[in-house]
């Protein structure tokens, strides 16, 4: 490398270590946007949960949601009223509740600073998509190193397949306090203890494979963090339903947050949906480190730690597809196992690179 | 769940009570009547959405039914779900300690000061077979009987998946309209003529339909079921590849000097492993010379030090007497022959020592491979003079040297032995001098990196201490009274190479993509019943209702109905008095989900 070429390269470091602290400015903004948000929210008294878990007992449970059968006709004219309507009903044993109306509770002004959260959100989030992407030049390679790479990456990641489902018009704002909150926390990890100075990569990481092999692992561990907080959400919310299903009252503060979530049918359902979406990924990022372990090492499966937490993480997920497909083990179970395949996948990142020496001692701290 | 509905084989699948429940107060004297035989049609309608199992009731078989009864529920017990998901979450667990603990078959030395460092649980973690977890008999226990669970599920859920792909979809429920997706209109179209259309529409969404009386069945997403079999078999396949390699695979390590070579048999490893079932006979014949061998390292920085690109240049040729060729041996770059693979391991430096005896003759000249200790490759070896040495008195002896080279060193009153940088700045060589017998004609293999000094003397400088010197490139050292010289000619480098032989990767490889393939199948298809049905109201209008049933709960389930409906309602419109009942269902909330 030329000196002219590294200044020009320790420049770019420096503006992707500007760009990642600006984030978390934008971030921090964000998560006052929606503290605001809940806040105002909290005013509205809307109780809608409440009144339908008393109020199906009388009524039974069927309710109607219908996507209504929009056609365009030749002319371009809009015919929907002579168009069917299709009623829906939700299966036995599912509580019928409506979701809740989110953090802004239908407040004019919580719904304001929930609109202003999460633009600042896709701003912090282009931000620190800059932060990666100068890092990337900066070393001419996959941003994806070490344990600060594969942190400024995941909360990028994590916060785009987000903002990617609240592109596509998903219920899913309910999800910005704790994912700014967690990128943030993530953030904070990564420049306080996790800092490496932009470097190149040892020969064992020479590979295409790091692209598709840790590009993959970082996308699902972003994807399955989403689906865990769902997970997380779901057993307070289905606690409160149960609660208000036995005619308690639950507490003030407990109702003001929890009435305003998704129903806990809904948010089971999300985090399933996540899980499953991302599994395959996951058993492919597997197979796909144990292709370059094969290459790298001479061998494709070596039970190394990162591997073993790899394997554990994988069998844990499909426990838990297992547990929804399985009576008497869908909801709450199915929901903890959930949680524990997170948890191991968690422990595989920090734990496996910080305690546990292995052949994937690439965590630089 | 309803465990005595064995109609409904399904009954793990939250839609088939679904179709069962009825609220009694709802249902008319007549209707209750004719209820018996329709509740069949309607526990059929929801059947066979699948082939997951039953599930079966906790509890030991009934009371006297001797050995084959409790074969037969042990059996059921082993391939029913709840135990194969308990399985799973002990092989997820039992997989774990092996990452805690050191394992022999990872890291040997790793075990042993494991062992040193906590010398009370030794015994226990011996019993529980804690340095071989993924060899134990308890963890091989758990995976063999989730493989047995998994073939005795998957043999006859495939039977059952051939037989719902010869049958026909089953006929529509009673009450459409308690189904999880249901529209109805009024058409002016008579019932055959809206049967029709629909047939043509659901085929043409390439469902599988079948007309009954005065309806359509069809059914779509058989993929699922054949994604999800698939997969599951393919989980068998891997474990078998794996099981293959384990018992023919073959693994040698070989340093070669640059400019040696290295011929594929068996005597000439340094060390060998194999598998059970392996013949050396296997070993694919192949020759190379290491030519070259060239290594960077981060000059400057935080991670000065750090290598940056190994490379090996090697003159190789495939069998017997193959033509030679050139190649590189990189980290991520094997050289592949024949099924095994050369691996680039490691590396090192070689020091070049000559030494003459007391006459000054040349007895030993030799470049002298030392192991690496740490990342900046301070190295360690001995230099053994096992031959021609004769001392003052002309007594036969043997010569030994503890090495340690460094490749740069601290520089003088640094007070450190230990390598600054890996590359070649300021090697240094430091021997420390013995005679004696280096105790290798006992015949026994010895370790050459070692010195071993019980049957030797250490040479004596003027003080009484142990003689050593630190030599720089070019220096030579006279040994004390006159006994010779050894002089640190030049520095030879090394690299260490791995040829292996996994059979069976091939297969694993095949079974991963073909699980990847059934998983996504799986998980994406949703496998879903679509119901049309089309009968003549009292004022003689025709009634057509259209339902929709899916495995589970799915949004795209009521959006793919209302599309149907859609298109089909363009074949048959509503008839005009139908408008107004169409437009009084109002929704309260928005979609869900
Ligand atoms: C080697 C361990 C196993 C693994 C890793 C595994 C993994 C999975 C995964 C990831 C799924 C989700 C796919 C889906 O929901 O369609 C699944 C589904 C399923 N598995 Fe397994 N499985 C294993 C063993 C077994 C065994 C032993 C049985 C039989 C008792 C079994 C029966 C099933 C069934 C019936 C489904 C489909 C559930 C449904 O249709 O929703 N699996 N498995």
């Amino acid at each position: 490398m030329t000196p002219l070429a590294a200044a020009a390269n320790e420049n770019l470091a420096e503006i992707s270590n500007y760009l990642i602290y600006s984030s978390m400015a934008v971030y921090m903004l964000a998560f006052f946007a929606h503290i605001a948000e809940w806040t105002f929210g909290s005013r509205s008294k809307v109780a809608r949960t409440a009144a339908a878990l008393t109020g199906a007992k009388e009524t039974g449970a069927a309710r109607a949601a219908a996507p209504a059968v929009q056609v365009r006709g030749k002319a371009g004219a809009t015919a929907v009223l002579d168009q069917p309507k299709v009623t829906t009903r939700s299966a036995a044993g599912i509580r019928d509740v409506p979701d809740g109306p989110g953090a802004a509770g239908g407040t004019v002004q919580g719904d304001l600073y929930g609109r202003i959260a999460v633009s600042l959100t896709a701003l912090a989030f282009l931000v620190e998509a800059g932060g990666v992407v100068a890092r990337a030049l900066s070393v001419q390679r996959a941003p994806w190193g070490n344990m600060y790479e594969f942190s400024i990456t995941f909360s990028t990641v994590a916060v785009g397949a987000y903002l990617v489902l609240l592109a596509l018009k998903k219920n899913v704002r309910w999800l910005g306090l704790i994912l700014v909150t967690t990128v943030l926390l993530d953030l904070g990890i990564a420049v306080t203890w996790l800092y490496t100075d932009s470097d190149q990569l040892v020969p064992a990481l020479h590979s295409y494979w790091l692209w598709i092999h840790v590009s993959t692992a970082i996308f699902c561990g972003a994807v399955f963090y989403i689906g865990a907080a769902g997970a997380v959400l779901y057993l307070f919310r289905d606690s409160y339903e149960s609660q208000l299903e036995a005619g308690r009252t639950p507490g003030k503060f407990r109702t003001s947050v929890l009435e305003r979530l998704p129903s806990a049918a809904s948010l089971d359902k999300f985090s399933y949906r996540i899980n499953a979406a991302v599994f395959p990924l996951w058993t492919f990022t597997i197979i796909a480190g144990a292709i370059w372990a094969g290459d790298a090492w001479g061998r494709y499966w070596g039970w190394d730690p990162k591997e073993v937490w790899s394997f554990v993480t994988w069998v844990a997920y499909a426990c838990y597809l297992h547990a929804r497909a399985t009576a008497g083990w869908k909801g709450r179970k199915a929901a903890y196992l959930a949680l524990f395949a997170f948890a191991c996948w968690i422990w595989n990142y920090y734990g496996v690179n910080i305690l546990l020496s292995g052949k994937h001692s690439y965590a630089g701290v | 769940m309803s465990t005595t509905d064995k109609a409904s084989p399904e009954t793990s699948d939250e839609t088939t009570d679904e179709t069962t429940d009825e609220t009694p107060g709802e249902t008319s004297e007549a209707e209750s009547r004719a209820s018996a035989a329709a509740d069949a049609t309607d526990a059929a309608a929801g059947a066979q959405l699948s082939t997951a199992p039953l599930e079966d009731s906790p509890g030991g078989p009934a009371v006297g039914i001797g050995v084959i009864g409790w074969a037969r529920w042990f059996w059921r017990q082993l391939t029913s779900m709840r135990v194969a998901l308990i399985l799973l979450f002990l092989l997820s667990l039992g997989a774990i300690p092996g990452s805690l603990i050191p394992q022999n078959n990872v890291d040997a030395l790793k075990v042993a000061s494991w062992k040193r460092d906590n010398p009370s649980w030794v015994t226990v973690a011996e019993k529980l077979q804690l340095f071989d977890v993924y060899s134990s008999v308890w963890f091989s226990a758990i995976y063999l009987l989730l493989f047995i669970s998994l073939i005795g599920c998957i043999v006859p859920r495939s039977w059952q998946f051939v037989g719902q792909l010869r049958g026909r979809p089953p006929g529509a429920p009673r009450r459409l309209d308690r189904l999880p997706a249901h529209t109805t209109w009024r058409t002016e179209k008579t019932p055959d003529e809206v049967l029709s259309y629909a047939r043509t529409v659901l085929r043409g969404s390439r469902f599988r339909t079948e007309l009954g009386k005065g309806q359509v069945a069809a059914e779509k997403g058989y993929l699922r079921e054949a994604g999800n079999l698939i997969f599951h078999v393919a989980l068998i396949v891997m474990l078998v590849a794996f099981a293959w390699g384990q018992y023919f695979k073959s693994e040698g390590g070989k340093l070669v000097l640059r400019g040696s070579g290295f011929s594929n048999t068996l005597t000439q490893y340094d060390d060998f492993k194999s598998g059970g079932l392996f013949d050396p006979d296997d070993l694919p014949p192949f020759s190379f010379t290491l030519d070259r061998f060239d290594a960077t390292y981060e000059m400057t920085g935080p991670q000065r030090g750090t290598p940056r690109d190994f490379k090996a240049y090697v003159t190789f040729s495939e069998g017997a007497h193959g033509t030679p060729q050139k190649r590189e041996i990189q980290v991520n770059k094997p050289l592949e022959v024949d099924g095994s693979k050369v691996y680039l391991l490691g590396h090192g430096y070689a020091p070049i020592v000559s030494v003459t005896d007391p006459t000054g003759k040349v007895i030993f000249k030799d470049a002298v491979p030392v192991l690496p200790q740490d990342a900046n490759l301070t190295s360690t070896g001995a230099v053994k003079v096992t031959d021609g040495y004769k001392d003052k008195d002309g007594k036969t002896e043997q010569l030994g040297f503890n090495a340690v080279f460094v490749p740069t060193f601290a520089g003088e009153g640094k007070g450190t032995m230990f390598s600054q940088f890996p590359a070649l700045l300021m090697p240094r060589l430091m021997l420390n001098a013995f005679h004696g017998s280096l105790g290798v004609d006992s015949g026994l293999p010895q370790n050459v990196y070692v010195l071993k000094t019980d049957k030797m003397e250490p040479f004596k400088d003027e003080s009484g201490q142990q003689f050593k010197q630190k030599l720089e490139l070019g220096q030579t050292m006279t040994l004390p009274n006159g006994a010779g010289t050894v002089k640190f000619e030049g520095i030879e480098r090394w690299a260490t190479f791995s040829v292996t032989q996994q059979p069976g990767s091939g297969l694993a490889l095949a079974g991963a993509i073909a699980a990847i393939a059934g998983l996504a199948g799986s998980l994406f298809i949703q496998r879903r019943r679509i119901w049309v049905r089309a009968v003549t109201g009292k004022d003689g209008v025709t009634v057509v209702e259209m339902a929709g049933l899916g495995r589970s709960e799915s949004t795209r389930l009521p959006q793919e109905l209302a599309e149907l409906a859609a298109t089909l309602h363009q074949q048959a419109p509503s008839a005009p008095a139908a408008l107004a009942e169409t437009r009084v269902e109002e929704t309260p909330e928005g979609e869900r989900g």
